[in-house]
């Protein structure tokens, strides 16, 4: 592995001041993406800035309802703790869907924000072309063994899956990302915080230079909705999404009051399904329903040679998830849909 | 679980194997001097209960420092990008992957490995879970099995995991083996959490 100059720091401030030293630094958290990437030589940092023991590993719950969460909460914490197990299901399971139990142990909220996809191409520096890697260098995915990449939010310049659970349930939940940069602290919106590949598949997120992220903050969670992450995988663990689904979904009588419907697995960033979404407010919820919402959901979608299965799959997902979430929703009057490829929510996800 | 699971050259009955497997040594102290040499972080921490020094280079991760500088080489090097659980340590009580942590970031920390297993456990030999793979045949190249054990062997100790099957097949599902013996390592499991009277629904 390539040799880097390697801080640790105690302070926030100075976490910051150390990464401005060197044009090209890396905040260390738990590593899992970080350390595999030096490993790689995909990533290059001349600096690591070992965070790891600034004090930002609670879990608070505000006067707000809303609930902020340190960047250095690990992913195991962050699944089994009580307010989120009690208050945010849906997040619980999107975390203990994901990666393994040692790799949840290591792995930070923040980390897993910053998180990068698994596209072999990006991960291979001996392919020259990745947009991600080299801007401008092309993409070798666009013709190459695509089944894993995405089919939402691509561009001709970059068609990488985001591999994150967690972020599917954030984008489902919707909260803030807080930052420290040289500049001072700010906000950044949780759905604005990943962007777009477009023409700048090499920017990633919302972040500035030398900004760390302190915490997230989730939004408060809705009264008495239902919840479901449904993760469907080539092997039922330990493996990342072909396509997820986590829904919330809150009744106002018999008709749908509040639903979110977010997407793993199948797009370039945490995706919501805004669309889908209003076409079920209002309405009393039934298969037809769920399907045109599907439907909708996938109607931008484009494929390429080898991933067009994940269309019929997402919109399957989504049905699914929709289903299970209503269940949840009216107290898990009839037992939820077996979920035979999402042995992922081992504990949690069952009413 | 049917006998017959067991391999046919393979004695369970025989004595396991015992000393070389426990870490018997006490220095750990491998810093000399004042000051680590240029380039290079002075590392303190606590080794399989034992305090433990290294000079590393910050590029060097927990997994090559402990086989390479240590001489603890029970901990396997499998895939090396944390994708099969093969080097799988106990860092303050925690498995995780010891080839994505940078050895500079465990100051301080509370490292145990597969060799100070069963001096961590109370009771004499070889830590339960050591004799129920070793009775129940839950291996068959060994390659990944330090691996597995420290893997079940926090999953034991973690309140949070239900003991029914499926629950620590999930618990365990990142430790590859690629000789397929997860039965029998599912069966050992199940024996060592018998004798240690862990039992949660």
């Amino acid at each position: 592995m390539r040799n880097f100059s390697y801080q640790a720091v105690e302070r926030v401030d100075s976490a910051v001041a150390r990464h401005t030293e060197f044009a090209t630094s890396a905040f260390l958290a738990g590593g899992t993406t970080l350390i595999d990437l030096i490993k790689l030589d995909v990533m290059r940092p001349e600096q690591v800035v070992d965070v790891n023991r600034l004090p930002l590993k609670r879990i608070d719950l505000l006067d707000d309802g809303r609930i902020r969460i340190g960047a250095l909460v690990s992913n195991t914490e962050l699944a089994h703790h009580p307010l989120i197990r009690a208050r945010h299901p849906l997040l619980s399971a999107a975390l203990l869907s994901g990666a393994s139990t040692q790799l949840r142990n290591m792995a930070t909220t923040a980390g897993n924000l910053m998180q990068r996809t698994r596209c072999a191409y990006f991960r291979d520096p001996t392919v020259p072309e990745c947009n991600k890697r080299e801007p401008g260098s092309g993409c070798a995915a666009l013709t190459g063994i695509n089944r894993l990449h995405a089919v939402l939010g691509t561009s001709e310049h970059c068609v990488a899956t985001h591999p994150s659970d967690m972020c599917v349930a954030l984008a489902a939940i919707e909260g803030a990302v807080e930052v420290e940069g040289p500049a001072g602290k700010r906000e950044v919106a949780l759905l604005d915080f990943h962007l777009l590949p477009g023409d700048t598949p090499e920017r990633e997120h919302a972040l500035e230079a030398d900004e760390l992220i302190t915490s997230v903050v989730l939004a408060p969670h809705l009264d008495s909705a239902g919840a479901h992450y449904l993760k469907l995988r080539d092997r039922a663990s330990y493996e990342f999404a072909l396509a997820s689904c986590g829904v919330i979904l809150a009744l106002d009588g018999q008709r749908i009051g509040q639903v979110r419907i977010a997407l793993g697995g199948v797009a370039t960033k945490p995706w919501r399904a805004f669309e889908a979404e209003a076409s079920l407010v209002g309405v009393v919820p039934g298969r037809e329903s769920f399907e045109q919402a599907a439907r909708l959901a996938l109607a931008h979608a484009r494929a390429l040679e080898h991933n067009a299965f994940k269309l019929p799959l997402a919109r399957q997902a989504i049905v699914r998830a929709l289903e299970t979430a209503l269940d949840d929703a009216q107290g898990g009057m009839s037992p939820p849909a077996r979920s035979d490829t999402g042995a992922g929510s081992p504990a949690g996800d069952s009413p | 679980m049917a006998e017959s699971s067991r391999c046919a050259v393979f004695d369970p009955r025989e004595a396991p194997p015992s000393a070389p497997h426990l870490d018997s040594r006490t220095d750990y102290m491998l810093s000399e001097g004042d000051r680590s040499p240029p380039g290079t972080l002075r590392v303190g921490f606590t080794l399989n209960g034992h305090p433990a020094s290294i000079d590393v280079e910050p590029n060097v991760v927990l997994l090559d420092a402990l086989r390479d500088r240590f001489s603890l080489t029970g901990t396997h090097k499998g895939c090396d990008h944390g994708q099969c659980g093969a080097c799988t340590v106990h860092l303050d009580g925690r498995a995780v992957n010891a080839c994505l942590i940078l050895a500079a970031s465990v100051d301080g920390a509370r490292v145990t490995t597969i060799e100070g297993l069963a001096a961590s456990h109370e009771g004499e030999g070889l830590h339960p879970l050591q004799r129920a793979f070793h009775q129940c045949d839950a291996y068959q190249c060994g390659y990944c099995t330090s691996g597995q054990i420290m893997s079940a062997a926090a999953l034991i100790d973690d309140e949070r995991v239900p003991s029914d099957d499926a629950s620590v097949r999930e618990a365990m599902s990142g430790n590859i083996c690629r000789c397929g013996a997860y039965k029998n390592i599912l069966r050992a499991i199940r024996t060592a959490r018998a004798e240690l009277g862990v039992d949660r629904a």
